[in-house]
């Protein structure tokens, strides 16, 4: 996600259409970016510590966002049979 | 030029449009372009390099940040923190900020469209590599064309630019993109390396250009190899 300090034209352009489409009371949208990795091995203390550090170095700008790193399993994604773990990293 | 000084190598990404444009003035202000690669492993002997204006990589991800990790800018990084002369333009200045060699980054215009226009500039610090043919607060024209233009950074990032005169060139008669104190352009401690969203390289005729007003980048830096 962007920084609370950094504009984000495209939220608030979204939150303007809002009103327009019979949604009112939304103060504020900011806009951000999802990745899923899928990781074929077991999602360890280090593979998921390289993934934070992927992150920090290319998915995100930390210089404008914020990011953070969670787990899943990959059947809770929807994406059923393969049973491989997935970790995802909401990224602005 | 003489004795192989100024040879000045552009790089072209997958995706770059403005890297003929960037040899061409550099051709016009006296010097030799080098045709630079992505996937260069070297920079084969240039004196000064210019990352160009387009959409490296198809701004994917972020503008400029799958370039950053390309091939050409291991040594392009590495020769930069040594001294040499490095001009971002648009996406070039993306590349730079990405790659931290300029603070601060390029978001979405505050007004979301793309801008395509000539521009107006001052001209605020003269004594960097690439600006020393201007004079202090001198007015220039060159185009502008960009969608995500605007310059960002922390407040204590821009009150340290204010501080150490690190703003090279500001917006004049109107903000184009909600750039943060109308900044156009910056450059790094050393003066060695300048970044700015509007294109130099496309007034550097009047045939093409509105000005000749953007040749003075190229003559500046070729000047500074030769006294180097």
């Amino acid at each position: 996600m962007l920084k609370p300090e950094i504009l984000d034209p495209q939220g608030q352009a979204v939150q303007r259409a809002l009103p327009r489409l019979g949604f009112e009371g939304i103060a504020d949208v900011r806009q951000g970016k999802r990745f899923e990795l899928e990781v074929a091995e077991p999602v360890t203390d280090e593979a998921l510590a390289r993934i934070h550090e992927l992150a920090e170095k290319f998915l995100a700008n930390t210089v404008i966002e914020n990011f953070t790193v969670s787990v899943e399993n990959a059947g809770d994604t929807g994406d059923s049979g393969s049973g491989s773990e997935s970790a995802q990293g909401a990224v602005a | 030029m003489t004795g192989g000084l100024g040879r000045i190598g552009v790089v072209t990404f997958p995706g770059s449009l403005d890297d003929s444009d960037a040899r061409r003035a550099v051709r016009l202000a006296g010097g030799e372009p080098v045709a630079l690669w992505h996937r260069d492993k070297n920079l084969h002997q240039v004196d000064a390099v210019v990352l160009p204006g387009g959409f490296s990589y198809g701004d994917y991800l972020r503008c400029g940040a799958i370039a950053r990790f390309s091939p050409v800018m291991e040594p392009l990084l590495e020769q930069a923190r040594a001294g040499m002369p490095v001009l971002g333009i648009c996406n070039g200045f993306q590349v730079l900020c990405e790659s931290h060699l300029l603070p601060g980054a390029l978001t979405r215009n505050d007004h979301l469209h793309f801008i395509c226009r000539d521009q107006k500039l001052r001209v605020e610090r003269t004594d960097t590599a690439w600006t020393s043919d201007y004079a202090d607060g001198q007015e220039i024209t060159v185009p502008l064309k960009n969608g995500e233009g605007g310059y960002v950074a922390d407040e204590r990032t821009l009150d340290a630019l204010e501080a150490e005169g690190r703003v090279v060139f500001r917006y004049v008669d109107g903000n184009p993109n909600g750039s943060r104190r109308d900044i156009a352009g910056i450059t790094n401690e050393a003066g060695n390396v300048v970044g700015l969203m509007p294109h130099p390289e496309h007034a550097v005729e009047t045939l093409t250009g509105p000005t000749t007003d953007g040749l003075g980048f190229f003559t500046s830096v070729l000047k500074k190899l030769v006294t180097a």
